[in-house]
């Protein structure tokens, strides 16, 4: 097995006397789909803002290709390749999708900002395929042909879409998925499911906090389940369709709809 | 951009040139009121600092603190001037330097707060600074700098580029094209800059930082940047307008003038870059004109902003362009 691209150790977050996430550790190899689980309260998003760096841990580290990248300020990860998502309502509300999406281009710039206060050739030549590159990102989420509506207009299986396509923009290695499919019907969500599949296959890795366990189970390559902030398991989803405390933390959950 | 909206902008920016370094002093020529000239420097000033402001606006925050800047600045240039005997010239874009690298120093930790927050500390800083003035022997306490000399000539290889202000009958003239000029320079830089790439960063943090810092934005790094090229803008303004009077005071710019310049961008529209060009215009000459009201004056304005607001949420300027909400 090859290295790790991302390797979280020992990760614990404590809120005064809550503990939100305890000693978790796992690994995300290069190129999968891993996903995040639990029930509610879980600490998945705990986790999820731990990894990206929005919230500094008390205990632990996650490792990006080696490099400890927790404590590190936010875009310092992002620009590492580290690069998270948020749910529909985190947008640029005044801008237009395809406006969103050649601002998120930033770390692709070749010029300086001074560089493009005066327009330097370099600059306009990064104007130029940052617009070229937005265009091809719009089209692969099937944004094309909104991508002059302002955000705020945009429905919410568009601004999913959209917040992916910011994401890519940042060029990461790593995407980091929050709840993808919260919210969305079961068309909406197969949609949703292809999108992360095929922004894998661009050799982008995804890491995944999710709530909706049959898109989980359908889409992921490895899942690891939090309870409590500890993690009580990781494996194949049928491993963890087996797994008797997985079965034992979603009780009272209706069979069907955990997807068991 | 397409052609026509190129011509269009073209045009608009012709005329405005015309209009003021040509319609404007012919039109003071004719009708004698050379008393225009200083009223319409201030008016260009005024409109440096408040486009400072807008900046502050333009990322997310709103900044009551403008005429500390403005103070600092002008004292600064005055100290040059009258301890070290520099050229009003030279202290101009140092003074400038100087309110850009202390607002650095004061925004790292101020800019952090958000919303009603960050007002709050802005408006104390102009007190600050009027304190810090009183107290420094620098800048000789109430007493402030009085008798500085007005700009000398500019010469380059013995050929004068600008003629010292001393040898003009009215001094206020060649202010007035001064104040004007910098403030086509000023503004022609804010356009540039909100247009660029640093300018749709900004955008993008003041819709949303967290989105912003998740694409690689150093936020807290570009708001401190924005907040130093507004308090350079001040520092500008406030340098020009004690030259101007030739003399300055802990109370020459006090938490009034810094309320006023927010007002300004307000007024004008804090969409639109040009806005608080237009807005400075219309509440100084507003004011002005309602001085014949007597005791009603300030009930009358007060009313009126108020009105404004409820009525024109989105300033002057959104009349002109009600179709575009983006400057």
């Amino acid at each position: 097995m090859t290295a790790p691209i991302l390797t979280v150790r020992d990760l614990t977050k404590r809120y005064g006397g809550l503990t939100a996430v305890n000693e978790v550790s796992f690994d995300v190899q290069e190129g999968e789909i891993l996903s995040v689980i639990g029930p509610n309260g879980a600490g998945k998003s705990t986790i999820f803002k731990l990894i990206s760096s929005f919230v500094k841990p008390t205990r632990g580290e996650v490792r990006f290709r080696g490099e400890v990248i927790s404590g590190l300020a936010p875009h310092v990860v992002a620009r590492k390749g580290v690069v998270r998502t948020f749910q529909e309502t985190t947008i640029f509300k005044g801008m237009t999708a395809r406006d969103s999406v050649i601002v998120a281009h930033h770390l692709r710039s070749q010029a300086s900002l001074a560089g493009f206060f005066f327009g330097t050739v370099a600059a306009r030549r990064d104007e130029d395929a940052f617009a070229r590159s937005a265009d091809e990102i719009l089209e692969f989420l099937g944004l094309d042909a909104v991508g002059n509506e302002l955000a705020s207009n945009l429905p919410q299986g568009h601004l999913r879409a959209l917040g992916i396509a910011i994401g890519l923009a940042a060029d990461p290695k790593i995407l980091l998925l929050d709840e993808p499919f919260a919210g969305m019907n079961v068309d909406e969500t197969r949609q949703a499911v292809e999108r992360v599949r095929a922004v894998r296959d661009r050799g982008v890795t995804c890491l995944l906090v999710e709530h909706d366990m049959a898109a989980v189970m359908k889409i992921s390559d490895r899942i690891v389940v939090i309870n409590f902030g500890v993690k009580i398991a990781e494996g194949t989803p049928e491993a963890i369709r087996a797994d008797d405390k997985v079965i034992e933390a979603y009780l009272g959950v209706e069979d069907e709809t955990i997807g068991l | 951009m397409t052609n026509s909206r190129r011509a269009g902008s073209v045009a608009a920016v012709a005329v405005f040139l015309a209009a003021v370094f040509v319609a404007i002093p012919l039109a003071i020529a004719a009708t004698g009121r050379t008393d225009l000239y200083y009223t319409l420097s201030s008016v260009a000033l005024l409109a440096i600092a408040s486009g400072g402001v807008w900046l502050t606006f333009y990322i997310g925050r709103i900044n009551i603190g403008q005429g500390a800047w403005a103070l600092v600045g002008g004292y600064a240039s005055a100290v040059l001037v009258t301890t070290y005997g520099w050229s009003f010239w030279l202290s101009l874009p140092v003074a400038g330097l100087f309110c850009a690298l202390m607002s650095m120093l004061v925004g790292l930790p101020i800019l952090r707060l958000r919303g009603v927050y960050f007002s709050m500390v802005t408006l104390v800083l102009t007190e600050v600074a009027r304190l810090t003035a009183l107290a420094l022997p620098i800048t000789n306490g109430a007493r402030g700098i009085t008798s500085i000399p007005t700009p000398g000539a500019i010469r380059l290889f013995g050929v004068t580029l600008v003629p010292g202000f001393e040898t003009f009958a009215n001094r206020n003239a060649p202010f007035y094209f001064l104040s004007a000029a910098m403030m086509t320079l000023c503004f022609a830089g804010l356009w540039r800059l909100v247009h660029s790439r640093l300018g749709r960063l900004f955008a993008a943090m003041r819709q949303n930082e967290e989105l912003a810092s998740s694409m690689g934005v150093n936020v807290p790094l570009l708001r401190v940047v924005a907040y130093a090229i507004s308090s350079f803008l001040g520092g500008i303004g406030g340098a020009i307008f004690v030259a101007i009077a030739q003399s300055i005071y802990p109370s020459s710019f006090t938490i009034n003038d810094s309320v006023n310049f927010m007002l300004n961008c307000f007024l004008g529209g804090l969409g639109f870059v040009f806005g608080p060009m237009l807005g400075t215009l219309v509440l100084y000459f507003g004011w002005d004109l309602l001085f014949q009201t007597g005791q009603y004056q300030l009930l009358i304005y007060s009313g009126v902003m108020i009105l404004l607001m409820l009525v024109l949420p989105n300033g002057l300027l959104s009349l002109r362009w009600p179709s575009r909400g983006r400057p």
